[in-house]
Formats: C-alpha cells, structure tokens, sequence
C-alpha cells in the first residue's frame, strides 16, 4: 500500500459522492452492522483516512456467481464504489493480467502487503485429487495455505467457501472442503449464500476499515449482524404465516394474494440471512417477494438438506412403503403372539386336573 | 452435526423409523389384544341392554354427577390438555402439511394465535395434573414408572413446540429438530405404553361397557 495513493473518501468524491452521500453511508454501515448512531463519525473517520487495503481475492471450485452478485450493481452505489476502489490486486475473473503475469501479481501483493492484506476466498477446495482445480499449475489448497500466511485475516465468501456448497454435496466426489477446515491460525469469516448480498461483504469491508478487525460471528463463522434473524422472523409474508393464509401453487389466488410460500416449500423458517431486510438490487426485491419461496442457500450443507419444494414439516423420503412393510411385519408377528397365547390357554385347560369331593376326603 | 444436519434426519431416516416402529407396535399389540378371545360367558345376561357399549362409550367420556367438584384438577386438567393437545396436532397448519405429506389427506389449518391458546392451555394443564398426581398421596401411590414416562413424552413435543414456534431458549432450527424428535419419541413409545390408549381407549370403553351390561350394570 503505497502513501501516495488516495484515502476512500477522497476516491468518492472523485467519483462525485458529496461528503453528505458518504455520511448517509456511514450511517447505513453503522446500522446495518448494528452499531449506535454514535460510531458515525467514527465510521466516517476512520474510512476518511484508510487506504485502499490490499485484497487478494482467490477463487476455487465455484461458479463465479459471487463475483457476479457483488461486481454487479446497475447503479454504481457507494457499496459498489467502495468495492471497486479497494484495492483488488488479485482477482482471476475481474483482471486484465493472466497466467505467469497474474501470479506475479498475487505475489506482489502478498510481499508488499504482508500481514496486512485480506484475503477474500470463493469457492471450495478439493482433498480429493490436487488435479481437480488448479490455478497456474498450484493446486487450490497450496494456493489458500500459501496466500492465508501474509493475510490479516480470511473472508470466505459464498457458501461454497463458507460450508463446502454444491461441490461438497453428496456424494461429494472432489472431496471438496471450506475454507474453515483448512485455515485454522487466522480469523476467517465466512459470508455465506449462494451468492450472498453484496452489501453483506461492503459492511464487512467499512468493519474492518474502521476497527481493524473483523465483525463479531455466530457458531457458524457468520458476522451475527447479518445473520442473527432467520428469514422467517423479517418476512412481510409473516402475518399470513400466522394467519394460516398459504399459497398451495405458484399460480393460485393466494399466490396472486401475495400470502405465505411455506406449503411451496419456504425455509425461511431455517434460514439465517439478512435477504429480507437488505434485499437485493438496491433493496428492490427478494426471493420470497418475487414468489418464490427461500430455498436456505445461506445454510451449511443446504443441498443436501430434502428437497426444495416440500414444506419444512414434511417428510424427506417417501416413508409409505416402510411403514406399510413394518405394519405387515407388526400384523403377522401380532397373529403369532395370538396363536401362542391360545395355545397356551389351550394346554393350560388340557392340563387342567378335576378335583373331586372324595379326592379331598380322601387325602385328608 | 449442526442443527439443520438433525433436524434433516428428523425429518428423514427418524421419522421413517420412528412411524415404522409405531406402526409395527400398534398392529402387534391390536393383532395381540384382539387374538386374546374371551371366556364364553354361560350365565344368561341379567339384562337385555343392547348398546351398553355405545353407551359407555359416550358416558365413560363425562364425568361422573359431583366428581368435577371432587377431582377437579383431574377433570378439568384432563379435558383441557386432551383438547389443547388435540387442536394443536391436528390444526397447526404445519402439522396438516405432514399429514398431507404422508397419506394426501388434509383439511383447513386454524390461526396460529388459537394455536398458541391451545397449545399453552394443553402445557399448563400438564403441569398441573401431574403437581396433583405429586402432590396427592393416592395418586402418588398409584403412579409407577409408565405414568410419569407417559407424562413426559407428551409434555415433550408440547413445550420443545412452544419455545421452537416463538423462538424461546434455543435457536430455532435446533429447537424444531428437538421437537420433531420428541414425537418420534413419543410415536415409539406409544404402541408399548399406556399412551397405546390413544388407539385403544374406545374398544375398552365399550367392551366394559357390553361385559356389565351383560352383568347388569346399567351404564
Ligand atoms: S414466505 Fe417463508 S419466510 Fe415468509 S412467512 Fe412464509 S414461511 Fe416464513
């Protein structure tokens, strides 16, 4: 990080972000991360005067849908600006450098920035073969081992960096792994969703800009200001939930009505992320919005967790056959028990000695 | 195993073992209870009292003329948690949709707010019928293992219910893992305890019925 590079905010009000947008900013930061009105200045300081941190940004098994959800914003917002204006030096989708010249890159970074850089991950990473997912030749976990130990701290972002996502999921054939089950001498954060919301990692960002340290997580790894309500608690559809009003069909009144998805399938319920009160777009919308239910993306292991279209209370596995087989089984050992049972009576009766008057008399 | 690992086999592999056992146990013992047969009774009956059965059946169900005032905690605990239990099963909307999702039937789901009043009522009721089952010494002699066991399992999926519906104690994905647990309990259980009443309350009922019509015992 050279000095003569701008602070954050002066980089804003390049891009022609009044000092007024950049304190309604700091203010949303602040509440977004749950932190008193009181920190806005300190937000607002303390971004005044960061420099663009060095990220390096590696990306693993994935789909390129996280950098996709947070490079794409329609109308550049001051989260997207702040994203764009951090110091990306390493990013394989978003930079122009590739090969022997991207690597040099990442190296770069790394030495100049030791100890100081973020390392942002996405993606999992294989234990199966090295061979499965390799960047310039380097499997993916001795890239992630060698970038973590300059790296202040590890965001893994998605839930295939948080939680292993679709290529951990059964049968798991790359023996894909998160981030987390790698990196154990660093802070790691993980920011999952599939993709997750760009503000999400913004927040974060402006978190560790102004405090130098990462946000406060949950049991799962997850800064708690985003993920400590489930979808369900922020829902708009919750009064009907209450009221019993559900959409059956994605096509029916009710659907049209605008009630609660948890018949088609909804995990809302399950589901810990900020998806209902950030929502995506610019705030415009969110899944359950546009009528679909939530499908728990943001969840450990989420694939592998029944399908996506039956109602949380339902059964996973079709369960008719077993339990028609185990009454069958209930029937015929219930008749047995019976004919013993009888038999029993049968030969107690049979063996059922008559005593007489005068076999009383006579043993007297 | 994180809570939604749990709940994921809840609602899986345990149910599907849970509902085999019960099923199993239920037709076992009715196949048993059944298959048992009964002394032919050679007296001639006392008196022609058809339907002595039925009869019971329905007054087996009230309470006795004065009890309500004897045994009220009894009673009224009894009516009350059968009835709040009950609403709660069969008219959470949730609860519908498990139903619905196993045989196809299902039927139109209640407010959750009734819910609430129900399932509250059926704890609390709970609670009482057994600090009177604690707290009388006839009772108290009276309970073994089984009855307080039976309790339990059916206190279980109430409360874990309660505190998953309203987010209370525990994050509610565990919570609604521990729920649907506490009814698998409650499902393996059932056909080996006394709660096997549920099945076979009302074949009692008219059995004892038929049997002191027959002695003359107006019912
Ligand atoms: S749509 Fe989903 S999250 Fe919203 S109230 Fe219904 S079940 Fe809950």
């Amino acid at each position: 990080m050279a000095f003569d590079e701008p602070t954050i905010a002066e980089i804003l009000r390049r891009q022609g972000i009044s000092r007024r947008g950049f304190l309604k900013f700091c203010a949303t930061t602040a509440s977004l991360m749950a932190l008193p009105p009181s920190m806005v200045p300190a937000i607002a300081a303390a971004l005044e005067k960061a420099r663009r941190p060095s990220v390096i940004w590696l990306s693993f098994q994935e789909c390129t849908g996280c950098t996709e959800s947070l490079t794409r914003s329609h109308t550049p917002s001051i989260e997207g600006l702040i994203l764009e204006q951090i110091s990306l030096d390493y990013h394989h989708t978003l930079q122009a450098a590739s090969g022997e010249a991207a690597e040099a890159a990442r190296e770069a970074a790394m030495r100049e920035n030791h100890g100081k850089y973020l390392l942002v991950v996405d993606g999992s990473i294989p234990m199966g073969n090295a061979g499965y997912s390799t960047i310039a030749g380097v499997s993916n976990l001795d890239m992630l081992k060698e970038t973590a130990a300059g790296a202040a701290a590890v965001i893994a972002v998605g839930s295939c960096a948080a939680y292993g996502g679709l290529p951990a999921a059964l049968p798991n054939p790359t023996g894909a792994v998160p981030v987390s089950a790698i990196i154990k001498d660093k802070p790691v954060m993980n920011v999952p969703g599939c993709p997750p919301i760009p503000v999400v990692i913004t927040g974060v960002l402006a978190h560790f800009l102004t405090f130098a340290a990462l946000p406060e997580l949950d049991d799962h790894g997850r800064p708690k200001v985003f993920y400590g309500e489930s979808i369900h608690d922020r829902c708009y559809r919750r009064p009907f939930y209450d009221q019993g009003k559900f959409a059956e069909t994605f096509d029916d009144e009710g659907a049209r009505k605008g009630w609660c998805l948890f018949k088609l399938g909804c995990k809302g319920p399950v589901t810990y992320n900020a998806c209902a009160t950030t929502k995506w777009n610019q705030g415009v919308s969110f899944p359950i919005q546009s009528g679909h239910g939530c499908i728990g993306c943001s969840e450990p292991g989420f694939w592998d967790m029944g399908p996506l279209y039956k109602p949380l209370s339902m059964p996973i596995a079709p369960v008719q056959m077993m339990v028609g087989a185990a009454a069958a089984g209930g029937a015929i050992a219930g008749a047995a028990m019976a004919m013993r049972n009888r038999a029993a009576k049968k030969s107690a009766q049979a063996a059922h000695q008559k005593v007489t008057v005068e076999d009383l008399e006579k043993a007297k | 195993m994180t809570a939604l690992e749990l709940l994921t086999w809840a609602r899986g592999p345990g149910l599907s073992i849970a509902l085999a056992v019960c099923a199993f146990g239920i037709l076992l013992r009715l196949f048993e209870i059944f298959g048992l047969g009964r002394k032919a009774d050679l007296s001639r009956p006392r008196d022609h009292s058809p339907g002595s059965g039925w009869r019971t059946i329905v007054s087996r169900s009230l309470p006795p003329p004065g009890m309500v005032k004897q045994a009220p905690v009894t009673y009224i605990g009894g009516y009350v948690f059968h009835l709040g239990f009950a609403i709660t099963l069969f008219f959470f909307v949730p609860h519908i949709e498990l139903v619905r999702g196993l045989t196809g039937l299902s039927w139109p789901g209640l407010p959750t707010q009734l819910i609430d009043i129900a399932a509250v009522a059926g704890l609390l009721a709970l609670i009482a019928v057994l600090a009177s089952r604690l707290s009388n010494p006839v009772k108290r002699f009276l309970s073994g293992f089984q009855d307080y066991l039976a309790w339990l399992l059916t206190f279980l999926p109430l409360a874990t219910g309660y505190l998953a519906f309203h987010h209370l104690l525990i994050d509610y994905t565990l919570a609604l893992a521990l729920h649907v647990l506490s009814v698998e309990l409650l499902l393996v259980a059932l056909p080996f305890t006394k709660l096997f009443h549920t099945v076979s309350v009302f074949v009692s009922r008219w059995y004892n019925g038929d049997i002191f019509g027959r002695k003359g015992v107006a019912s």
